[in-house]
């Protein structure tokens, strides 16, 4: 056992003998006696109320300009999934899942506004949890881009295989593949819907086999949601596929179904001949159809733009405020009392 | 062998040395046997003589060439050391068990055994990456500095020495020594090992050991081998066929015990065993001094070695910040705990609701028909159970798992930047400031009381002959530091000429000062002494000076020049004062010492020699000491000096005819602060010395216990009748800069308590030198020498006296608080002694000892002992609960240094004990000022901002997370893409945050020092208070939720870029993580009061890096990046909806802080924020005076300098408001700020 009676480090002996043996080079460099030349930012009323205007100026137009695209979108939103079941149905759910019914279903949209092609088909789902967990693992990257490894189906459970052989796309996602389907008419005149280019070009050559072939794809017991195109083989054909399954980051979202290269007149109708196949009845999501033309900033939504605003607004109040109250009472550092602590020291 | 010609003619030779070999250990007849030692010990060694093989002292083993350590110690044989805290086979599980001690990082371990479980929210790769980023960090760290420990190591065992080995002493490595080696060590060599000391070149076989690395003290110490040995063993030679048995204790810790013997085998007959003492026992890492050379048997190696089983680690000390950030990270834990609960709760109402009662799926995507476990509808509560643990490892960020490694890296840089200081470096003793452990950086910046020693922290501990009275006259013109002080505090005119005037006095102008001696006289000097009335007790003096002493003078061979080996620094001074004088003692033989006198008859250096007859050693009960000499005349004279007290009794009364002018003399001399000794001789009769020698050598040999009072009882009989000569006084030098330094301390709000082991009276004048007390100040005096408890401790009754004592004490604490509650504003001084302290520190009176101490100004404990010391610490770190700060020099302050909450040691004169024990080391008490309130500042402000910083973007970063899963049903998806997770805290937000830890002041060194009331921030905790934390989280939830919302309402589902494309999963996170990379790294901009450059690239660095990321990440295989892949050259580069979003979002981030900040700022500023604001104004106004901003200006300086208590400025303050009410009315301030203002400018 040992006894630590007297106080004494060893180790620090050691150092001690060490650090005595090789003499230190004193350095009086700026950078070792911390005087590297700094610039020390103090917050000046003149400072602070430039800083604030300046990013009011800034951001201002930036809020403008934005809502000023916002605006210039043209939008038409057709909620269809209410409207598509008959009157006289009662329970929805089971008509959606009843196979033997057609669902077809005719929609009216005017157009409001001079479209400019190209005009963007989207869908749009409500309360649909494209991000649960669940459901953004039950997909096997390896089997969509790799021939060879059709097999590797792991996460895709319970749609991995078909009696023993690898369903190819395998996973919730592939399996629940929207598969309703619009037909446009513009006064009589079938508007083509293009579906050329709709996913993004890096999932097509990257993500998705030009060689990887469906196998097995929605034939079990339970079908989920669309066949793939029996017309294109490929995998990197399939773009409503690839759409599908660069899995939302909300609840809601929209996907884009295509592209109509025809300019749309203010008052000009649309019919919407469409297959209501789709079940989001039984968690209660909607369905929308919408037909969107796009600026620089995107689709439409004034969010950004009033945000800038408010952003902007606010940091020309600041600066307002602040000026207003340098003016009327200027600030007084000297003064010992805004030390909290400055209570006369005790026994001094 | 022994014929051999070259081994005979070394033997000759070895004699011829040996011929001039001195009785030395005469000189140390007292000393002899006579170490100091604890109570303890001597209990034990008085027992342990009879228990020699019983258990504990056990061991025999055999000394001699060839002799095989016996069995059972062969194992410990080794004399090779190790301190490493690891080896190859021990590094992994050692260093990881360390690791794994800290909370944080066990929960990080657990989440990454979820991780690897089906648990795992995202790939168990990325999810441990950081982990082991951070701990192989700190590995690497550890075995760095183990591998320089198992350096010094190596050179340690790799020193040469020799051992005896086939007929001859031959080079041997220390490793490769073995219990029962003779070894030969020679001259200022370390001992490889405890030694038992067979013999030394000296005839009597004495040597002289110096013991510095053991306990500290410089002096040499005096060890003396048995007869028995030494006589057997006269040169290298004769060790052949040596052999000896040795049993003694078992290795111990006790450096000043050791108990055994010896038997020598084959000698003449005399076969029995030698009793071997601690004054045969050489230790390890001492050093042999003035002896040619010592043979020794080896009986303690390596580990066995005293000063080995005394080897401890420093005990490890943590940060009160470091306290606190745990209770923060457990804080945070807490509600990683308490959102895991609710995320969990949510989790397992939607996972139940998915199959209805009617036996439909909800969500029939999901297909919760067809599930596992942790999806499970019908056993919704298990998936939420389960998903707990799921959400315990995704909301992991809100624990910042860099913190630890981050701030030891701060801290090791700052400890850096506090060794590089140059204004801590000590050129005359080449000794930089040391900041030897780094952990406790921030603490410096707290320190509400600092406790120091005295001689050798405020003093410089060399001794100064400055002053001396002779025959009733005195001489000397010298001004003392502690005369200066007093003139100011008697407010003399002198105070201006004082200022103006150098700090030091300069001897004579031309000549160099000469250490130790600061005596300027031209009546004595320059053989001046002659001339004056007295010269014949003039000479007396000096010669008294130069004989009655124990130095050991050493010529330097090459200048000529002579310099003394003192055990004391008074003794030194005197020697040293005697040579300046004229007599230089330049030799000391066995028997005599010699002496080049100046002859007043000729005038010429003569040379003279004293055969020295007796030395009475000094002890603290003679309080003096005597040497008997015979001069060449055949005189003998006993030579005397000692304290006043006992020497004027021993004065024959009709000689002594300046004896009270003497004593008045001593008295001013010790109101100026000086140590004084009466020096007195007397000549003494043939028979009268033949009659003491004979009682004398009689007491000598006696044997029993009391010896050392018969030795006293003779010398005291001798010791009458002296003949005064004067008085010498000499000056315990304050260390420069101490005044101004403990002003600015007192300045700063620090208290400084003195704890000494000196005399009141000198306690209290270096006090007043150190502007600790001042006149006008109340001093409350606790002291048990008053009248009736020193009759009561005449008398027998112990118990008596101590209750008496006890109440007196309590009594006088009593008054002393009523007094100082009754008068407030006033400053009181507190001056207790170390009896009282005794009582004071008892369980049931030390709270009102605090109590009191803490209303008074300043404290001063005397005559108190290294124990009462680590007590008064212990009750003041205890009883306030403030951060101490011990201060000492020297082996007995190690108790104080080691219980304070930093130590920090002088690397002075006194050794190295207390800088061995101290956590920080600097050359001079003065640098303390800056330590304190230049880096202790500075490393406070920056590790606290650096920790709420921590916190902040770890809360943000979380919190957006956290926000996106309530999107998710609480399914555990997370935001972000699993690699730019793991590198968040590595990469992108790491560097700015430790440039800021590292750079960062928040007020430049030079307002720290005119300013020293903002160390206060620090005591008060004001920037890591909760309000400051919990605001900074307040702030990192706010920024979160804004980065969140605003960038998932700004991308909702409508396109983000032309050609239509929606947001998806990883654009959105791409984006939102985008946000709060530059919301971080732009609030950095904000949080930074020091821009240098290395801060700017830090910060853009980081923003940078994540664009790069994003970049590279990218552009690898999408079987690697997943979901990132080509998102931000695919997606958003080319979107200008991503960049317009990333500037309003990080914007909207920090604007709210900003304009928090600016109104702060204005309206409730912090103390630093005022001298920013001043430091601005005065570059703005280059000239204050001729400026609008005079009184702006007026008014900060006048707050820069706090009235206080202590200190010169006090004094001053007090010295001019007595002129104010005696009269004319002056502005109290402004004289209170000009010197001060001098000062720093």
């Amino acid at each position: 056992m040992r006894t630590f009676r007297t106080h004494f480090s060893y180790e620090a002996l050691l150092e001690l003998r060490s650090s005595y043996t090789c003499s230190s080079v004193k350095t009086d460099s700026k950078f070792t006696q911390q005087e590297l030349p700094a610039c020390k930012p103090i917050l000046t009323p003149k400072w602070v109320i430039s800083v604030f205007v300046l990013i009011g100026v800034i951001f201002v137009p930036i809020g403008v300009a934005s809502l000023r695209a916002s605006q210039q979108v043209v939008e038409i939103v057709d909620r269809y999934d209410d409207a598509c079941v008959p009157a006289n149905v009662t329970d929805k759910l089971a008509y959606i899942q009843d196979k033997s019914i057609q669902k077809s279903c005719t929609r009216t949209l005017t157009v409001t506004k001079d479209m400019n092609q190209p005009i963007f088909v989207y869908y749009q789902l409500d309360n649909f949890y494209q991000n649960h967990r669940r459901y953004v693992k039950s997909r096997s990257d390896d089997q969509l881009r790799d021939k060879s490894k059709a097999a590797v189906t792991t996460n895709c459970d319970p749609e991995a295989t078909l009696n023993g052989k690898p369903i190819v796309p395998c996973g919730l996602i592939a399996w629940s593949l929207f598969n309703d389907t619009y037909n446009l008419i513009l006064n009589n005149d079938n508007l083509t819907v293009d579906k050329k280019d709709i996913s993004w070009k890096s999932d097509r050559e990257h993500k998705f086999g030009s060689d990887v072939f469906p196998q097995n794809f929605q034939q079990g017991p339970l079908i989920g949601g669309k066949t793939l195109d029996p017309n294109v083989s490929q995998l990197s054909e399939q773009e409503d596929l690839i759409v599908w399954m660069r899995t939302a980051a909300l609840p809601t979202f929209r996907k884009l179904y295509g592209r109509i290269h025809v300019d749309l007149k203010v008052n000009d109708t649309i019919t919407v001949h469409l297959e209501n196949n789709y079940n989001t009845y039984s968690f209660g999501g909607k369905k929308k159809l919408v037909l969107s033309t796009t600026t620089w900033l995107g689709g439409k939504n004034d969010f950004l733009g009033l945000a800038y605003l408010t952003v902007g607004g606010l940091c020309f109040f600041l600066a307002f405020a602040f000026t207003l109250l340098y003016l009327i009472k200027p600030r007084k550092s000297g003064d010992n009392n805004y030390l909290s602590w400055n209570r006369p020291p005790v026994g001094r | 062998m022994a014929g051999d010609p070259t081994s005979s003619d070394r033997r000759r030779r070895r004699r011829g040395r040996r011929r001039d070999a001195l009785r030395l250990s005469r000189l140390y007849s007292f000393a002899c046997g006579g170490r100091p030692s604890f109570a303890g010990d001597d209990d034990r060694a008085a027992s342990a003589g009879s228990r020699i093989g019983g258990p504990g002292f056990s061991r025999v083993q055999l000394a001699g060439e060839g002799q095989p350590p016996p069995d059972h110690l062969a194992a410990s044989t080794s004399n090779s050391i190790s301190t490493t805290k690891y080896n190859v086979f021990t590094f992994l599980p050692k260093s990881l068990f360390e690791q794994f001690r800290r909370v944080a990082n066990v929960y990080f371990l657990l989440s990454a055994g979820i991780a690897y479980s089906p648990l795992a929210a995202y790939s168990s790769s990325s999810a441990i990456a950081p982990l082991v980023v951070v701990i192989v960090a700190t590995m690497i760290k550890e075995a760095v500095e183990d591998y320089r420990r198992n350096q010094q190591d190596t050179e340690v065992n790799n020193r040469r020495t020799r051992v005896f080995k086939d007929g001859a002493f031959q080079d041997a490595r220390w490793k490769d020594v073995r219990v029962g080696d003779i070894v030969r060590v020679d001259k200022d060599e370390f001992f490889p090992a405890d030694l038992v000391l067979l013999a030394s070149s000296y005839e009597d076989a004495i040597c002289y050991v110096e013991t510095m690395n053991l306990d500290g003290e410089t002096n040499l110490k005096l060890k003396q081998s048995l007869e028995a040995t030494s006589a057997s063993l006269p040169d290298d030679d004769s060790f052949t066929g040596f052999g000896a048995t040795i049993r003694c204790e078992d290795p111990n810790a006790h450096l000043y015990i050791f108990v055994g013997n010896i038997e020598i085998h084959g000698g003449q007959g005399d076969d029995h065993q030698h009793p071997l003492s601690p004054q045969q026992l050489l230790l390890r890492d001492s050093k042999l001094r003035n002896t040619e050379f010592v043979y020794g048997a080896v009986v303690f190696t390596g580990h066995d070695t005293k000063v080995m089983q005394n080897a401890m680690k420093v005990p490890s000390k943590r940060s009160n910040i470091e306290r606190k950030m745990d209770w923060v990270i457990y804080l945070l834990l807490f509600s990683l705990f308490l959102i895991s609960v609710v995320g969990s709760i949510f989790f397992g109402i939607a996972t139940g609701d998915d199959i209805r009662d009617d036996g439909r799926m909800k969500r029939w995507y999901l297909r919760p028909d067809d599930t596992d476990i942790f999806f499970d509808p019908k056993n919704a509560a298990v998936a939420a159970v389960l998903h707990f643990f799921t959400a315990m490892m995704l909301y992991g960020y809100f624990i910042p798992i860099s913190l630890y490694i981050s701030i030891e890296i701060v801290k090791l840089l700052q400890a850096l930047f506090i060794n590089q200081d140059i204004h801590m470096y000590h050129e005359e003793s080449d000794t930089p400031a040391h900041a030897r452990t780094s952990n406790l950086n921030e603490e410096l910046g707290q320190v509400d009381t600092i406790l120091t020693d005295k001689t050798g922290t405020l003093t410089c501990n060399s001794m100064e002959f400055i002053k001396c009275s002779i025959a009733g006259t005195a001489y000397g013109r010298g001004v003392t530091e502690v005369e200066r002080a007093m003139a100011k505090r008697k407010g003399s005119p002198l105070i201006a000429d004082m200022d103006s005037g150098n700090q030091h006095f300069q001897p004579d102008e031309g000549k160099p000062a000469v250490k130790g001696f600061n005596f300027r006289d031209e009546r004595v000097m320059d053989g001046n002494w002659v001339n004056q009335p007295n010269s014949q007790v003039i000479e007396m003096f000096f010669r008294l000076l130069a004989v009655c002493h124990t130095c050991i003078p050493e010529v330097d061979e090459e200048s000529g020049k002579i310099s003394y080996e003192a055990e004391s620094p008074d003794e030194a001074a005197f020697v040293v004062a005697a040579r300046e004088l004229g007599f230089t003692f330049y030799q000391r033989t066995q028997t005599a010492v010699f002496l080049h006198e100046f002859d007043p008859m000729s005038g010429k250096q003569v040379d003279r020699s004293y055969k020295i007859l007796n030395v009475l050693e000094f002890n603290s009960a003679r309080k003096r000491m005597s040497v008997i000499v015979k001069n060449e005349e055949g005189k003998t004279f006993l030579f005397s000096k000692g304290a006043d007290s006992v020497m004027f009794e021993r004065l024959s009364g009709s000689q002594s005819a300046y004896k009270e002018v003497t004593q008045q003399h001593i008295n001013e001399y010790a109101d100026a602060g000086l140590r004084t000794l009466v020096l007195a001789y007397r000549e003494l009769e043939e028979n009268e010395y033949t009659n003491f020698d004979k009682k004398f050598t009689a007491a000598k040999n006696s044997i029993s216990n009391d010896r050392d009072e018969k030795i006293d009882e003779v010398a005291d009989l001798l010791e009458r009748d002296l003949i005064l000569l004067g008085a010498t006084a000499v000056e315990d030098k304050l260390q420069k800069g101490v005044p101004e330094c403990v002003d600015k301390l007192a300045q700063a709000g620090i208290k400084i308590w003195v704890l000494t082991g000196d005399k009141m009276e000198t306690a209290i004048n270096i006090g007043y030198a150190c502007s600790l007390l001042r006149q006008g100040m109340k001093q409350i005096i606790i002291t048990l020498d008053t009248a009736d408890i020193i009759t009561l401790e005449k008398g027998s009754d112990k118990a008596a006296t101590i209750k008496a004592s006890k109440d007196s004490v309590v009594r006088q604490i009593n008054e002393g608080k009523k007094l100082v509650n009754a008068t407030a504003g006033e400053a009181f001084a507190l001056i207790i002694d170390g009896r009282s302290l005794t009582y004071a520190l008892e369980d049931d009176t030390k709270d009102m000892f605090l109590d009191l101490a803490i209303g008074c100004g300043s404290v001063i404990c005397c005559r108190s002992s290294p124990k009462q010391k680590a007590l008064v610490t212990r009750l003041v770190k205890k009883g306030t609960g403030k951060v101490t700060l011990a201060i000492g020099d020297g082996a007995n302050d190690v108790g104080m240094i080691q219980e304070a909450d930093i130590g920090v040691g002088i690397s002075g004169a006194e050794g190295m004990q207390a800088v061995m024990a101290s956590d920080v080391s600097i050359a001079q008490f003065r640098f303390l000022e800056r330590l304190l309130l230049v880096h202790g500042h500075w490393c406070y402000s920056r590790i606290t901002s650096m920790i709420c910083y921590f916190f902040y973007k770890n809360i943000t970063f979380g919190v957006t997370m956290f926000l996106y899963e309530a999107y998710t049903s609480f399914s555990g998806q997370p935001f972000y893409n699993d690699w730019s997770m793991a590198s968040y805290n590595v990469f992108f937000t790491s560097l700015p945050v430790i440039a800021m830890g590292v750079f960062d002041q928040d007020v430049s060194a030079r307002f720290c020092l005119k300013f020293p009331m903002l160390y206060q921030e620090g005591p008060q905790n004001l920037l890591f208070r909760w309000r400051r934390i919990l605001g900074w989280m307040f702030y990192g939830v706010c920024s979160g939720v804004i980065v969140f919302f605003l960038s998932a309402s700004a991308l909702q589902h409508q396109a983000f870029r032309r050609s239509g494309e929606v947001i998806d999963q990883s654009t959105l996170g791409a984006t939102a993580y985008t946000c709060v990379v530059w919301a971080v790294n732009l609030q950095m901009l904000i949080t930074v009061s020091y821009f240098t450059l290395v801060q700017h690239a830090c910060i853009w660095a980081g923003v940078a890096l994540w664009y790069v990321f994003l970049a590279v990440y990218g552009a690898i295989t999408p079987s690697f990046s997943t979901t990132y892949y080509q998102v931000f050259a695919g997606a958003l580069a080319g979107a200008p909806s991503y960049w317009v979003v990333t500037l309003l979002v990080s914007a909207a981030a920090v604007v709210p802080f900003f304009a928090f900040a600016v109104a702060k700022s204005w309206f409730f500023p912090d103390y630093h924020n005022q001298i920013q604001w001043l430091r601005h104004r005065e570059r703005a106004h280059p000239d204050p005076e001729a400026s609008a901003d005079v009184e702006f200006g007026h008014a900060l300086r006048q707050f820069s300098v706090r009235s206080t208590g202590v200190g010169v400025s006090a004094r001053r303050d007090a010295a001019v408001l007595r002129r104010v009410n005696g009269g004319a009315t002056t502005q109290v301030h402004h004289a209170a700020d000009s010197p001060q203002q001098q000062q720093v400018s």
